[in-house]
């Protein structure tokens, strides 16, 4: 029993959180600027951060995650961070040669009120910016929200850097993809290919953290959106926003600079929510649905028909990010499963609101809560069993403890692979996320059943 | 000679070609801490700049302070109850990554390693102090855990915004009756996680060290100090110690309890595996205590024998020696069963080194078993005397970020101060080669005319790799993908990938296995396609009827 210390019975915390659902708004940020193509992303406060946020991204990309910082200690925690934002800024343009530096501050610079704006408008008059390069920059104090909300800052510091527009809009539709894997960016592009809609998907990091073995390092992959692309979001003729947390900022921003009219949607995670994304790309784009994007949902569907009886009333825990856990309930009360307990780490109460009204009809009751914890949520599956737990690999713990059939999704995964290359956003996605559900639950069936009704077919 | 000579040549031109790239002010910087290792016509090495500051924006693979404290040094306890105070990020990344191992005596004792716990500070927290929250949070931990121990670790906004750790963890100590402290071990203190390791082992000696006087069983009675655990090294190691009759008092801090803490000022040697991150607690211990402690190496199957000697030697007991000796011979045919297998597909290979403390010195003994050369190797966060020994201790001058580290003034105790051995037996041992309060370093072990390099930025790795094409590199995960991405197989020493354990004789059978496979993996060859191999060749079939 590795949570052997976990009582069942749930007590109210206001002091302590035990075993997180969520991190610190710089990795989000750090991703972020991953998926823009010549970017090196730098962390303004002291190192251990940077560390932690490369090595944790690391670990789940199995990717080099390249990142400086200003390396504060304590004289600059004192006097602020200006002399080492500028000494790093001079350092890295000479040294490693990136296209942008977007700078995202930690906790520490935070708190002492270092100003980004003035002191990149300082590098900038001092010479340390050559022509034709970047600073940007977001504030990302992690006492706020999470992971996501981090994500958010850095995507609206992009648009609010480059976003500009020459005052004729073309047919181009941007697409902010939220906070999802590389692989589910490329499905989205792909997705708004089939549909002949020509598209600026941003952030982008497929081929940047799911990039090709080619025996050669390259300190900035063939991915990313570039400079060009980003400057030309604010003609394009609209914005899609997937994921209202992690996209409906920068969406906004870049209707409020350019004029771009924004449309937000969930992730599109499971049927319905593909649905309406495929929908708003058909009508904003202006194009009609291709026989191929029906063939991809009709293909989903059939598997939904068809493994019916193996979803129906199976009762789930789940915990992750709130952009992929409201759509990911949605599927799986699409799917007749019983989503029974939901946390997630990032603060907010529309969310809990959220997960309420998609499972508001069920015939069980449903736990959820915003800014809860693994504890809370494994105290939770103790006192009302579940026969399935998905989420990040943190949830293993819970798993192995509770004898439970166990799906990874989410962030972090650092045990497994696939996720970077396998979407599970589209219709394509959905058969990948059922499938993954059913192998745990067969799998379990199987282990489980006596010899006489062990089936080979079912 | 001459042969020598030119190595030292081009090594100093590639070193040059590396501050070529850097901007004045840091080229100067980085040429002190890049060197051939190489002593000069009087014999002396040159002197490294260690423990210096990262330059901003150079990319460094250094943590922080607070991840030498809680991560490396506390984390590995397994029945204390860690707080972490601040946002939430710095207790997330340290929840468990390093693969500290511990194994409770029994299913029912205190294990709370797969626990992360923080008071996941929000914005009013940050604006009004986040004290009243610690003070709740230290109290819930304990309601819901009876825990022996709670420990509090600070983090930078915590340090800036002046919230009294310590003053919190006495008030809960009081008020709960169990042992309750806390250390200031903010990111930003010192230059990199050595800072940190200063700050937990002041900490742990203040509140924890002597608490239990009980003389445990056993005759040879020893700590070991440096050693974490990592993928399994310690339960290797115990296995040892326990086959020739070797007690271990405590281990700092891999597979310990905090009780075996309390009572290990009984111990009678400390012997040192990391020297850098914990060489404080051996000094601290011998003053109060009066307990000796020597410079110890379980990496390596030769390196563990010579360790077991040593040990022996000290005791001075024919017993003891003669079963030493019976351990090293039944375990050295197996080591060298497969030691013969891997051999021949590693020898002549060359490898480099980037790793934290020690093991980017003792892993060279692995290799060097292997009969493979270390080409280049440096710390991440070593000090001077890791990488020249301790004689140059006097030497090295105090900075800035350094005093800002508490330095523990410790007197010797007035009841329990007890010299395990008079001077006069110390000498003598010394004089049969068993050094005290001695720690040789990295280079004088390291081949001439081989290149160290402490803080190895990105770039400067890149620059290796490219002009030397090592067969193996080992340092941590940051690094990894970047150079397997060059084609190059990356081992990670910090944690151990998917291997472990490599300490002890088991652990080195397991190292041999795993080089030989990754110097060896086919996948390495595959890199190029087909059809880049031989571009000119245009497509031009005949078909055959
Ligand atoms: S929570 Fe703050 S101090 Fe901690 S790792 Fe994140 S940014 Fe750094
Ligand atoms: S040698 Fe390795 S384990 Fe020891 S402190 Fe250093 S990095 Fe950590």
């Amino acid at each position: 029993m590795l949570l052997r210390h976990t009582s069942a019975e749930p007590v109210e915390r206001t002091g302590l959180m035990i075993n997180p659902a969520k991190t610190c708004q710089p990795i989000g940020a750090m991703y972020a600027a991953l998926g823009l193509h010549g970017c090196l992303p730098h962390s303004h406060g002291s190192q251990g951060c940077c560390a932690y946020h490369r090595s944790a991204l690391t670990r789940h990309y199995r990717e080099p995650v390249m990142a400086a910082t200003s390396s504060f200690t304590e004289g600059a925690s004192v006097f602020g961070g200006q002399a080492n934002l500028l000494q790093a800024i001079d350092n890295i343009f000479t040294v490693y040669e990136p296209d942008i530096i977007a700078v995202h501050t930690t906790c520490l610079s935070e708190t002492i009120g270092d100003d980004l704006n003035q002191i990149a408008i300082k590098a900038r008059d001092e010479g340390k910016i050559p022509e034709g390069k970047y600073v940007i920059h977001a504030s990302t104090p992690s006492y706020v929200g999470s992971h996501v909300t981090g994500f958010a800052n850095m995507v609206q510091g992009m648009v609010k850097a480059f976003s500009e527009s020459t005052g004729k809009k073309n047919e181009t539709l941007n697409i902010i993809p939220g906070y999802v894997e590389p692989s589910d960016m490329e499905e989205v592009k792909r997705m708004a290919g089939l549909m002949g809609l020509k598209t600026i998907v941003f952030p982008d990091t497929s081929n940047v953290l799911n990039a090709p073995q080619t025996g050669k390092f390259r300190m900035y992959p063939k991915g990313g959106v570039t400079i060009a692309e980003m400057k030309a979001t604010g003609d394009s003729k609209a914005t899609i926003a997937l994921g209202p947390l992690a996209s409906d900022l920068a969406a906004r921003k870049l209707d409020a600079q350019c004029k771009v009219p924004c449309h937000t949607l969930e992730l599109p995670i499971g049927l319905q929510a593909t649905d309406r994304f495929v929908d708003t790309l058909r009508k904003v784009g202006g194009v009609s649905v291709p026989e191929s994007i029906a063939v991809e949902r009709g293909k989903l569907l059939d598997v939904m028909t068809d493994m019916q009886a193996w979803f129906y009333q199976k009762r789930v825990a789940l915990f992750g990010d709130p952009d992929s856990l409201v759509s990911l309930v949605e599927f799986l009360v699409a799917l007749d499963m019983h989503p029974v307990h939901v946390v997630t780490g990032t603060p907010g109460k529309a969310f809990e609101q959220k997960i309420r009204d998609l499972t508001a009809h069920l015939p069980v009751p449903v736990n959820v809560k915003a800014h809860g914890d693994l504890f809370l949520l494994h105290q939770w599956i103790k006192k009302e069993p579940v026969d399935l737990l998905m989420g990040n690999t943190y949830g293993k713990y819970m798993a192995r403890d509770e004898d439970l059939p166990f799906v990874r999704f989410g962030f972090p995964i650092f045990d497994r692979v696939g996720h970077s290359y396998f979407p599970t956003v589209g219709y394509m996605g959905g058969i990948r996320l059922m499938e993954k559900i059913l192998d745990a639950l067969l799998d379990r069936k199987d282990r489980d059943s006596p010899e006489e009704s062990f089936e080979l077919v079912i | 000679m001459s042969d020598e000579k030119n190595t030292a040549a081009k090594l100093e031109k590639i070193k040059g070609e590396i501050l070529a790239k850097y901007p004045t002010k840091v080229a100067r910087k980085r040429a002190k801490q890049i060197l051939v290792n190489r002593r000069d016509t009087n014999g002396k090495m040159p002197e490294v700049g260690a423990n210096v500051r990262t330059v901003p924006g150079i990319i460094t693979q250094r943590g922080c302070s607070y991840a030498g404290c809680k991560g490396v040094v506390l984390g590995p306890t397994r029945d204390i109850v860690n707080i972490t105070h601040g946002p939430v990020g710095c207790a997330y990344y340290s929840w468990l990554t390093r693969r500290n191992q511990t194994r409770p005596e029994s299913d029912t004792d205190e294990n709370f390693m797969n626990y992360c716990f923080t008071t996941d500070m929000q914005d009013e927290h940050i604006v009004f102090g986040g004290e009243k929250k610690l003070k709740q949070a230290i109290q819930e931990a304990f309601d819901l855990f009876h825990p022996k121990a709670i420990s509090v670790f600070s983090t930078c906004p915590v340090g800036l915004i002046g919230d009294d750790v310590h003053a919190v963890a006495r008030e809960m100590k009081e008020k709960l009756g169990i042992n309750v402290f806390a250390f200031s071990c903010e990111g930003y203190k010192g230059v990199s996680q050595s800072a940190g390791h200063h700050i937990a082992n002041n900490g742990i000696f203040t509140h924890v060290v002597g608490l239990n006087d009980t003389i445990g069983k056993g005759k040879f009675r020893i700590n070991l100090l440096g050693e974490y655990n990592i993928g399994g090294d310690s339960f290797e190691i115990e296995r040892i110690l326990d086959a020739c009759g070797i007690s271990l008092v405590s281990t700092y801090s891999g597979n310990s309890s905090i009780d075996h803490f309390a009572n290990s000022h009984t111990a009678d040697l400390n012997a040192i595996m990391c020297h850098r991150s914990i060489n404080y607690m051996a000094e601290m211990m011998e003053t109060k205590f009066g307990i000796p402690w020597i410079k110890v190496n379980f990496i390596g199957a030769e390196s563990t024998a010579k360790s077991l000697r040593k040990i022996a030697q000290y005791f001075e007991d024919e017993e003891l020696k003669a079963k030493v000796e019976e351990v090293i011979a039944a375990e050295m045919p197996a080591v060298m069963a497969s030691l013969e297998k891997a051999k021949p597909r590693c020898e002549g290979k060359r490898a480099m080194l980037f790793v934290g403390g020690s093991r980017a010195h003792h892993y060279q003994d692995l290799f060097g078993e292997l009969g493979m050369e270390t080409l280049a190797a440096g710390y991440e966060f070593g000090h001077r005397d890791d990488y020249e020994g301790r004689k140059v201790l006097p030497s090295i001058k105090i900075d800035a970020d350094s005093r800002n580290i508490e330095e523990l003034h410790i007197t010797p105790d007035a009841k329990r101060y007890a010299p395990r051995k008079d001077e006069e037996s110390l000498k003598k041992l010394e004089s049969e080669g068993l050094a005290f309060r001695e720690y040789e370093g990295l280079m004088p072990d390291m081949k001439e005319n081989t290149l160290v390099i402490d803080d190895i930025s990105q770039f400067e790795t890149e620059k290796l790799i490219e002009i030397f094409k090592p067969d193996i590199f080992c340092a941590g995960i940051k690094e990894k993908y970047a150079i397997q991405k060059s084609g190059i197989p990356m081992k990670q020493l910090h944690s151990y990938d998917s291997g472990g354990p490599y300490a002890g004789f088991k652990g080195a059978i397991n190292f041999y296995g795993e080089i030989e496979r990754m110097v060896n993996a086919k996948v390495w060859s595959f890199i190029t396609p087909p059809w880049a191999a031989e571009p000119e060749l245009s497509a031009n079939y005949a078909w055959v009827a």
